[in-house]
């Protein structure tokens, strides 16, 4: 067992003779525009499959109802579950606050006892207006865009948002006076 | 047994459990000599004995048996999800103990001038094939048998399905990540979620390129490299082990913290208004509204970063820690001081938000960033 192995692949074969220098590359670019060619379709159908054709999703903008059907003081939780809005009304109007966390996105209960909403995931707390007090929400919740349509109905549109941080909450849409 | 209980429900509370843990530490893991002595004044290297471990297991064993008999603790602790953690305990003192003896033993053994335990071929030593691929293959049809037996017993904890209107109170992360979802509370989740599992990580990976101590190098031993392992045991034991078993037993609804044998009260009240940093200076202390400048706002915030982060290990290489900074260079010190400062920084800001009620040192909602 104490002779030298050589192993077979260095030694030089013919098959590296008929293959010469441009050859070698054509073959080496068709290779790659292959190569490229099956990757960027296949993350161009993942792409495609991010966008779905048929969204089962409610409306983003939404009637919920007359001024008159909502309490002073009182914190509405109807369309918490399909639409994602608590709407509130005080003594000058109404406001829709998202229920989206503003801390990492958890869904927060709204407490009657305590009047405040308190989130399950890491304690944040918001008071009726959505300002955060407590935990470790770095800002308030955020308002969607309130208004009264011309049947008399409050219109909820949430594609717009406005951040108490940005000054969002002085702008008109963002409340609506009664 | 009620006023154990009550003594247990006060003692968890976290100022007083995570002080308990965090001063008796350098005492159990002594990374000086003064602790040293300490140490073996008070017998607490006994712990590391077959003796020691006959305590250790009793007394959580016993607080297991008292749990398992109250009607409230019962209902976290044979929660399906947190069978694990129980284990985990077990099982975490367990290696730990057993390194420790390792390391006491070889210890003692360098003190007589003798070689240690690993210095010789064990006896028992085992070829691959077949000894060690049997001991293996017995080793996984146990594992196997222990947990189709445990699937049977214990339920799955499946829940209803999801819904996004609805989230669980308290709302809990697999058990592995409760550590982090404890960061969460006293951090921003950029920090808490980001940067802190990414220095976690690379931090681990930089350990040995960190720790040039050639000595205790491939065999257990204590006393030749203290500190780190104080450091490591630290971090490790506390600030994420502890973590993870704060999240499951005393982290009840609405994120409150519960004593183990308290009634999970989903209107419990604690007040816990929190205030930043720069509203205690500006307007609590100098009586003024706040700056509309950011910067001017958040200037006291950024003045405690840098300075914690970064002037204080310049000035430590200049005096206390001179030795260490000659010893290890420029390179080697600041990353050990970044890490190093990162991971007592967590202790520090649970301590500020549960004392003071300080929310942030830096916070600019503006820029998402808070810190």
């Amino acid at each position: 067992m104490s002779e030298k192995v050589i192993p077979k692949a260095s030694i030089n074969s013919d098959s590296g003779k008929d293959l010469n220098r441009k050859g070698f590359l054509g073959w080496l670019s068709i290779g790659w525009l292959a190569f490229a060619g099956a990757t960027g379709g296949f993350f161009t159908s993942m792409i495609r499959f991010m966008f779905p054709n048929v969204l089962f999703e409610p409306p983003q903008s939404f009637k919920i109802g007359y001024p008159d059907d909502f309490t002073i003081g009182k914190v509405d939780t109807r369309f918490k579950k399909k639409y994602a809005v608590w709407v509130v009304r005080n003594d000058e109007g109404i406001y829709a606050l998202s229920t989206v966390c503003t801390h990492l996105g958890c869904t927060p209960n709204w407490l009657e006892v305590e009047q405040k909403y308190k989130c399950p995931c890491h304690g944040s707390g918001f008071r009726k207006t959505g300002v955060h007090f407590e935990g470790p929400a770095p800002r308030p919740l955020e308002r969607h865009s309130v208004s009264l349509a011309s049947d008399g109905q409050i219109i909820v549109d949430k594609t717009k948002r406005f951040k108490w941080e940005k000054g969002e909450w002085e702008i008109e849409e963002s409340f609506l006076k009664i | 047994m009620n006023y154990i209980k009550d003594l247990f429900d006060f003692l968890s509370a976290p100022t007083i459990s995570f002080t308990l843990l965090t001063v008796a530490f350098p005492f159990i893991f002594p990374p000086t000599d003064w602790f040293d002595k300490k140490n073996k004044q008070w017998g607490i290297y006994k712990l590391w004995t077959n003796k020691g471990a006959f305590w250790i297991f009793m007394s959580i064993t016993f607080f297991f048996i008292i749990g398992y008999f109250d009607p409230y603790f019962n209902l976290t602790m044979t929660k399906p999800d947190n069978i694990p953690i129980i284990l985990m305990i077990y099982s975490m003192i367990f290696v730990i103990w057993l390194g420790m003896k390792k390391a006491y033993n070889n210890d003692a053994r360098l003190d007589r001038g003798e070689k240690p335990e690993e210095w010789n071929d064990p006896d028992d030593k085992v070829l691959v094939w077949p000894d060690l691929v049997y001991i293996e293959l017995i080793a996984l049809i146990l594992f196997m048998v222990f947990l189709i037996v445990w699937s049977i017993l214990i339920g799955a904890p499946l829940e209803e399905p999801a819904n996004p209107a609805a989230t669980p109170n308290p709302s809990k992360a697999p058990w592995y990540f409760l550590g982090l979802q404890e960061m969460l509370v006293y951090f921003d989740p950029w920090l808490a979620g980001i940067i802190f599992p990414i220095f976690i990580i690379v931090g681990m990976m930089a350990i040995p390129y960190m720790d040039i101590n050639k000595k205790g190098e491939g065999y257990y031993s204590f006393k030749e490299r203290r500190v780190g392992y104080f450091i490591f045991m630290y971090g490790w034991m506390v600030l994420w082990v502890f973590l993870i078993v704060i999240g499951t037993f005393f982290r009840g609804p609405n994120w409150n913290f519960f004593g183990p044998f308290e009634w999970w009260d989903p209107h419990k009240v604690v007040p816990l208004t929190n205030v930043n940093l720069s509203e205690y200076v500006w307007v609590k202390l100098l009586n003024k509204g706040l700056p509309t400048n950011i910067i001017a706002r958040e200037a006291v915030g950024f003045v405690a970063v840098i300075g914690y982060l970064f002037i204080m290990p310049l000035l430590l290489a200049k005096t206390k820690l001179k030795n260490l900074f000659e010893h290890y260079g420029p390179v080697r010190y600041s990353t050990l001081m970044l890490f190093g400062l990162t991971m007592f920084a967590l202790p520090i800001k649970m301590y500020l938000r549960w004392l003071f009620n300080l929310k942030y040192i830096i916070a600019i909602p503006e820029w998402f960033f808070n810190i």
